[in-house]
């Protein structure tokens, strides 16, 4: 069912833009999606025109504010994009036709595949269970590292696609013995009401939904698509308005305010912190950003540190050392963080899940395998300690 | 060339092709002079940016739409002005020579309402032939194929005829283009298909960026304009001009400005739009920038609406053009040349 690459090359690794749509495509076809478009060809093709096919994904937007002369405000991010008839967003995959707002993508998949819930990733969410994971084009910050920006800062019409309704979202799932529909690659911001639909879809075939998301995005637009979700990842990015603005082309406190919301939704969530050499490596910015988690979300809330590697615009910066990963660890750990884990460093022992009280592995991770769950109904079976998290499905 | 527009497009390609093909017969292509460098219009550090300001009252004749010939009579007065030369097709030739592949780069974003004449196009290609250049290596081109279509073009791919579609049709190259602030993908016309690239925009108003003529234009090049709005489109504008692939190949600007937009765009709005009757020429397109802009704000103050200034949305685009970062041209109304014709 897999791709013949690697699923995690085909999503992190350093393939040209044609093998990724192939690949991505690829594997969508295995997976039962059907009638995808070929990759754009170096001579033009007399095909006719894909608008008629394309209207199957136009769907009225549901956060969206209409303004005089046919303009609209959107209420989806905090951009809140103030767009002109025949104009698009800065997400790229929502236009504004006649005053209203319309989302270009709705059922509109352009990648899929079925992941390791750990290649999220989600450590306190059902290990060693897999994802029906699927994105479609389109994201609402423009981060200069971005390991996906061929779908992720794509227009719909630009990449290779296919019609995948809500319910076959679930069938798929479920087909793969998949407890779970993944949101991912992308951003899932950009495509709220297919994701919406799907979760209810999956919800009413007993398959949970989650998302992998920058958090970027209003307090009603969160509350209402991510309340559907069973579990959310939050990329924060850094924890430096500076940062946002130059690097992420966003801000940082909507973001803060997303994590606080989706806490007081009772939402399980956890933080993963690309660390990038000389952007967002100090150790001051560490500590910050344990101090805050801590009061704010408190100190069970898994934080994940993982590795950069060179992409898109940032080619020129190295792989964050290891050693840099470490003290961030240390760092975080020294506030009072209880799960804090290194990522993209295949073989470190942080990322295994320890208690905090006995110190006593509880989860064995090799990869993006767990390998061993010793959890018993959500405790630790040596101190009884609980441990936070949905760990039985 | 047919007097009614629509009989004009359809007689299009048959045209261009029985072009091509009277001069491939005759053999002129190989007896023609090798295109001569641009340095001495407005390359020279000492010596003005040219801009050109071509009018006609009478472009639409005694009707509402554009008369052809005197579209093509408009367009040669304004390259003769231009490049100072007493035919036409000798200031074609300043600027092109057989054997290269030219693009032409039309704005179609406003449909029939207000997106670059059919009828200019016809004028350029026309003479692009006669200065030697083959149909077939002639590409007109924008964005998306069905946005021209709606702006009257007609689709052609293959043959002996002047190509146009859209970039939908071969899609984006797969490798980044990069400079400061902006990395993107580009269309393939451009950098597969086009040694010569010809800008065609039109004139008018922009809700975010001001104005929107011949720098604006060359977003419909790159594959991810809507992350490069913010900020009235500055420093974006001036960054996608800066690409290489766009820079190197950049030649010329004609904007249409036979239909022009004082407010209420990029979208077509009727109600704001007038029949400015003007072709705009130069080869520093930071200059004809700035010498339209001039005229959306005077068509403003005409109808009582505030500056762009005033409303917080000047093209500031224009001045980094011109900056020492970019030096795409000059928006020094003391370094442009205004050649009224």
């Amino acid at each position: 069912m897999f791709c013949e690459l690697d699923v995690q090359q085909v999503v992190k690794g350093p393939l040209d833009r044609r093998t990724f749509m192939k690949c991505a495509l690829a594997s969508g076809a295995a997976l039962g999606m059907t009638g995808v478009a070929e990759p754009a060809a170096a001579m033009p093709s007399g095909a006719a025109s894909e608008s008629e096919d394309n209207a199957r994904f136009v769907v009225e937007a549901k956060f969206y504010q209409k303004l005089p002369n046919r303009k609209i405000k959107c209420k989806l991010c905090p951009r809140e994009c103030t767009v002109g008839d025949k104009e698009r967003g800065y997400c790229g995959v929502r236009e504004n036709r006649g005053g209203v707002y319309y989302t270009l993508v709705h059922s509109r998949v352009c990648a899929a595949h079925v992941d390791p819930i750990e290649k999220k990733p989600l450590f306190h969410y059902l290990p060693g269970t897999t994802a029906f994971s699927i994105a479609t084009a389109g994201c609402n910050v423009n981060c200069k590292f971005c390991q996906n920006w061929e779908i992720s800062q794509s227009r719909p019409e630009q990449i290779p696609d296919d019609y995948v309704s809500p319910q076959r979202v679930a069938e798929i799932a479920k087909q793969y013995n998949c407890p779970t529909i993944a949101y991912t690659y992308s951003e899932p911001v950009v495509f709220a009401e297919y994701l919406m639909d799907a979760a209810d879809a999956g919800h009413a075939a007993g398959v949970r939904s989650i998302v992998v998301s920058n958090g970027y995005m209003q307090e009603d637009a969160l509350k209402t698509a991510y309340g559907k979700m069973d579990a959310i990842k939050i990329d924060l990015k850094s924890f430096t308005e500076s940062y946002y603005s130059k690097v992420v082309t966003g801000q940082l406190k909507p973001v803060l305010d997303s994590l606080v919301t989706l806490r007081k939704m009772g939402k399980w969530t956890e933080i993963v912190y690309l660390v990038l050499p000389t952007l967002n490596d100090g150790y001051e910015e560490f500590r910050g950003l344990a101090k805050w988690i801590k009061v704010n979300l408190g100190a069970d809330v898994p934080l994940h540190f993982t590795q950069f590697h060179p992409e898109y615009l940032l080619k020129n910066l190295p792989i964050t050392p290891v050693p840099t990963l470490e003290r961030a660890k240390e760092i975080a750990d020294a506030e009072g963080l209880h799960y804090v884990y290194i990522g993209n460093v295949p073989g470190h022992p942080s990322q295994n899940t320890y208690c905090p009280k006995c110190r006593k592995m509880l989860v064995e991770r090799v990869g993006f395998t767990a390998s061993q769950v010793l959890i018993r109904k959500n405790s630790c079976p040596f101190c009884q300690q609980t441990i936070p998290g949905i760990w039985h499905a | 060339m047919g007097t009614a527009h629509s009989s004009s497009r359809r007689d299009f390609l048959s045209r261009s092709l029985s072009g091509a093909a009277f001069l491939c017969a005759g053999g002129a292509m190989g007896q023609l002079a090798a295109a001569e460098p641009l340095a001495a219009e407005s390359g020279a550090a000492e010596a003005k940016s040219r801009v050109v300001v071509a009018r006609d009252k009478l472009l639409r004749g005694t009707g509402s739409t554009v008369d052809p010939q005197r579209m093509l009579a408009l367009a040669d007065r304004a390259m003769q002005a231009l490049f100072d030369r007493d035919r036409p097709v000798d200031a074609w030739r300043k600027l092109v020579r057989p054997g290269e592949t030219v693009s032409l780069k039309v704005n179609s974003l406003g449909g029939r309402g207000i997106s670059t004449n059919i009828h200019l196009v016809e004028a350029i290609c026309e003479r692009l032939q006669e200065a030697g250049v083959k149909a077939s290596n002639i590409v007109v081109w924008d964005r998306d194929s069905d946005e021209m279509e709606r702006a009257g073009f007609h689709l052609a791919i293959g043959g002996d005829r002047v190509q146009c579609y859209g970039t939908d049709r071969v899609g984006y190259e797969q490798n980044l283009s990069a400079w400061g602030s902006v990395g993107s993908c580009l269309s393939k016309i451009l950098t597969r298909n086009c040694s010569i690239l010809i800008n065609v925009p039109v004139l008018k108003d922009h809700d975010g960026a001001g104005v929107t003529i011949a720098l604006k234009n060359m977003y419909g090049v790159i594959h991810n304009p809507n992350k490069y709005h913010p900020d009235g489109c500055n420093p974006f504008v001036a960054d996608v001009n800066m690409l290489p692939e766009i820079r190197s190949r950049m030649r010329l600007t004609i904007c249409d400005a036979s239909t022009a937009m004082y407010e209420g765009g990029p979208g077509f709005k009727p109600e704001h739009s007038w029949n400015c009757n003007v072709l705009l020429a130069s080869t520093d397109p930071v200059a004809l920038d700035y010498t339209g802009w001039q005229i959306i704000e005077r068509k403003r103050a005409e109808k009582g609406w505030k500056t762009l200034e005033a409303e917080e949305r000047a093209p500031r685009y224009i001045a980094t053009a011109a900056d020492g970062e970019h030096r795409l041209g000059t928006n020094d109304p003391k370094k442009i040349s205004l050649i009224e014709v």
